[in-house]
């Protein structure tokens, strides 16, 4: 067990006078994440609403090495970095006896658009890191355009709701069953409501050999349109809808669901509470609702079903 | 004397060096090399790391991560690879990382094509890399090895890109010397990297945002390290010719000293430059040329010093720049006679897109156009292209 009280003693590594928004679950995710080890960690962070917002020069809120290289190579950076780590522990050259992690922090958007193929690649080879996807469904740091993590339906500023287009008309890619396909030794969807959850996936993802790979859901009031104080709620209700199940794969394709919802909510407690799925609820577009319905349903039945089977995808 | 292409002289200066590691993905033709590496290590001749990565781009990111844990690094590329690595490139300059890369000067489709020009490098010329460019496979071999060294200087860490020509130099075999291990291990003799993020006891935050505030003066620090690297590139290429007997500057001059007409090019054309050069020279013409081997940091005051008492000059570009007057060297070399009061006459032609040859019979009508235009009265020159269908 995981007691809470323990965790505020641990070092903070990622300090405040970072200028992410009131709200924003990146913080919160990144305390719960960067005290799940005893290690000390190097970070690649790709462009994104983290690294603007945490290292405008000449100040940083980073307590440990950090580097940005791009947006679409946080991984391929990182593989280089590790690389290098096992040559000079090879040659004894290393000026550390501790062993040091490796975590990637990305988002949706350099993720699973323009990183793709960089995370793809690191994990076929084998590198041993962390990849920490804070997952908020948008491009939210350039100002909330669509990228393939947005669900259907989604207002953003790239697919906005008009006279004769309802939002986003394409499904979301399920980034984290395509990172599963990969037979990596640990994936696992997480969000930050369950803090201990979290906690516990991110200290799994650390100690275990080769690439680990976590989705969290980072809620963005901004591109959401929530108010500041309800955005951990919401990825509450993301689980509670099914929306974002909250499971793992660990390298013998076991899949455990850490989350069951007792009272599994009709998806619309998700889209109502959103500015960004508002149209959503006229009757016109009910057939998307449906159709989001549909998908949530099939989804959790699936997972529900390689749980019992010891299926990986 | 080993006979060796292009290719195989760059792999045998990289097994010589022995990075810590050397990243791959397959070019043609700039994959022998890499190809080349990979056996060396399968067979127990080299100890690096070798990564096969799903990108040009993941490439040069992953040389970065590996560069900036204070490693040496290699890889190679051509033509759309090495324009699929351009965003990368900037960010390795930027953050004066040490990265030595071998490209095959191949050039840019559409249409596809795997022959030699500079299209590839050339639209890189902006990045912040020192480019090198060779003539041959021993001018590869000694380019590569005098990289190193010159990137890894405390006051330079700017990477460098060594090139050759597709097919023409990567793929034809020439003789050429190949010094001893230790000697170039001595020669090399690797110092510290100025940062680590491995360095754990010391965190550090690599590649911040830098807002209106600090950016200018970051971006003069990044110049101020290429402009180091000119007085580098001159002690490395004496201090190599001392002790390999094989010399390097800038850039070679080829009976120019009494010359009243000079051609200027780059890589392998100038082996056929020279010839021509020597052939007009028997016939009585003063004639000469300048071998570019430095492109960046274009050596403009040297340039002047050896072009100014020169009648006129012909540039020979290998690559289109399309819009422009003339070809990039040309333009550099424009810029940098522009102000004396006494220079020569330019005249910009452009050669070799695609691999399209230049023979002997071009090089002299080059000198023969050029002369007959300059006794016929200055005017203003126009682009020539050689070679070239009507």
């Amino acid at each position: 067990m995981v007691v809470l009280e323990e965790l505020t003693k641990k070092e903070d590594l990622f300090v405040s006078g970072h200028g992410l928004c009131p709200g924003c679950g990146i913080p919160i995710i990144l305390k719960l994440v960067l005290r799940a080890t005893t290690h000390p960690i190097v970070i690649v962070n790709a462009t994104g609403c983290l690294q603007i917002s945490s290292t405008r020069f000449p100040l940083t809120s980073w307590k440990l090495n950090w580097i940005h290289s791009s947006s679409g190579n946080a991984a391929s950076t990182i593989s280089g970095i590790e690389t290098m780590y096992k040559v000079l522990k090879k040659k004894g050259k290393l000026q550390t006896d501790t062993e040091i992690k490796f975590l990637a922090i990305v988002g949706d958007g350099g993720t699973n658009d323009i990183g793709f193929s960089s995370l793809s690649g690191a994990i076929e080879r084998g590198h041993d890191f962390v990849y920490l996807c804070y997952d908020n469904q948008s491009y939210a740091n350039s100002g909330g355009q669509c990228s393939s993590a947005s669900p259907i339906g989604t207002s953003t500023s790239t697919t906005p709701t008009g006279k004769i287009l309802p939002g986003k008309l394409q499904y979301r890619k399920d980034i984290t069953r395509i990172i599963a396909a990969h037979k990596l030794p640990y994936v696992a969807q997480a969000a930050p409501w369950n803090w201990e959850d979290l906690y516990t996936k991110a200290g799994k993802a650390f100690n275990i050999e080769g690439p680990a790979y976590l989705n969290v859901l980072n809620p963005c009031p901004k591109t959401w349109g929530i108010p500041s104080d309800k955005s951990i709620e919401l990825t509450r209700i993301a689980a509670d809808t099914c929306i974002w199940p909250l499971y793992e794969i660990d390298g013998d394709n076991n899949i455990k669901l850490n989350y069951k919802p007792e009272n599994k909510l009709p998806v619309t407690e998700w889209l109502k509470k959103q500015d960004r799925f508002e149209h959503l609820l006229n009757i016109e577009n009910k057939w998307i609702v449906d159709e989001i319905q549909n998908e949530v349903d099939k989804n959790w039945n699936r997972l529900i079903y390689n749980e019992k089977k010891g299926i990986n995808n | 004397m080993e006979a060796l292409d292009g290719n195989s002289a760059i792999a045998e200066a990289i097994k010589q060096i022995e990075p810590d590691v050397v990243v791959s993905y397959p070019q043609s033709p700039s994959i022998l090399i890499l190809e080349a590496i990979a056996l060396f290590i399968a067979n127990g001749e080299m100890d690096s790391e070798f990564l096969n990565v799903e990108s040009d781009y993941s490439a040069m990111s992953t040389c970065i991560g590996v560069a900036s844990s204070g490693g040496r690094v290699f890889t190679a590329t051509a033509s759309q690879g090495l324009a699929l690595m351009h965003e990368a490139l900037f960010i390795a300059s930027s953050l004066r990382l040490p990265i030595v890369i071998g490209v095959t000067n191949r050039t840019l489709a559409a249409p596809i094509n795997f022959n030699a020009d500079h299209s590839d490098s050339m639209a890189q010329r902006d990045s912040g890399w020192i480019q090198i460019f060779s003539e041959n496979s021993q001018e590869a071999y000694d380019n590569i090895i005098q990289a190193f060294k010159i990137a890894e200087n405390k006051d330079v860490r700017t990477p460098v890109m060594v090139g050759i020509d597709s097919v023409v130099t990567s793929n034809l075999c020439e003789n050429i010397h190949i010094q001893k291990n230790e000697e170039i291990l001595e020669f090399e003799n690797k110092s510290n990297p100025t940062y680590s993020v491995l360095d754990i006891e010391n965190p550090k935050t690599v590649g911040s945002l830098c807002a209106s505030d600090y950016f200018f003066e970051h971006k003069m620090n990044q110049n101020n390290g290429i402009e180091n690297s000119r007085k580098v590139i001159k002690n490395v290429g004496k201090e190599f010719g001392d002790r390999f007997n094989r010399y390097y500057g800038y850039f070679e001059t080829y009976e120019l000293e009494d010359a009243e007409y000079a051609v200027i090019l780059m890589s392998s054309s100038a082996g056929t430059a020279k010839k021509a050069v020597d052939e007009m020279r028997k016939r009585g013409e003063k004639v000469g040329l300048l071998k570019l081997r430095v492109f960046r940091p274009f050596p403009y005051k040297e340039l002047r010093e050896s072009l100014s008492n020169l009648k006129s000059i012909a540039v020979l570009d290998r690559v289109l720049t399309p819009g422009t007057y003339g070809g990039p060297l040309f333009i550099e070399t424009m810029a940098a006679l522009y102000n004396l009061d006494k220079r020569p006459l330019v005249y910009p032609y452009i050669y070799g897109l695609g691999g399209r040859d230049i023979t002997l019979k071009h090089i002299e009508n080059i000198f023969d156009d050029m002369k007959m235009a300059f006794d016929n009265g200055k005017g203003i020159p126009e682009i020539k292209y050689i070679n070239l269908r009507e």
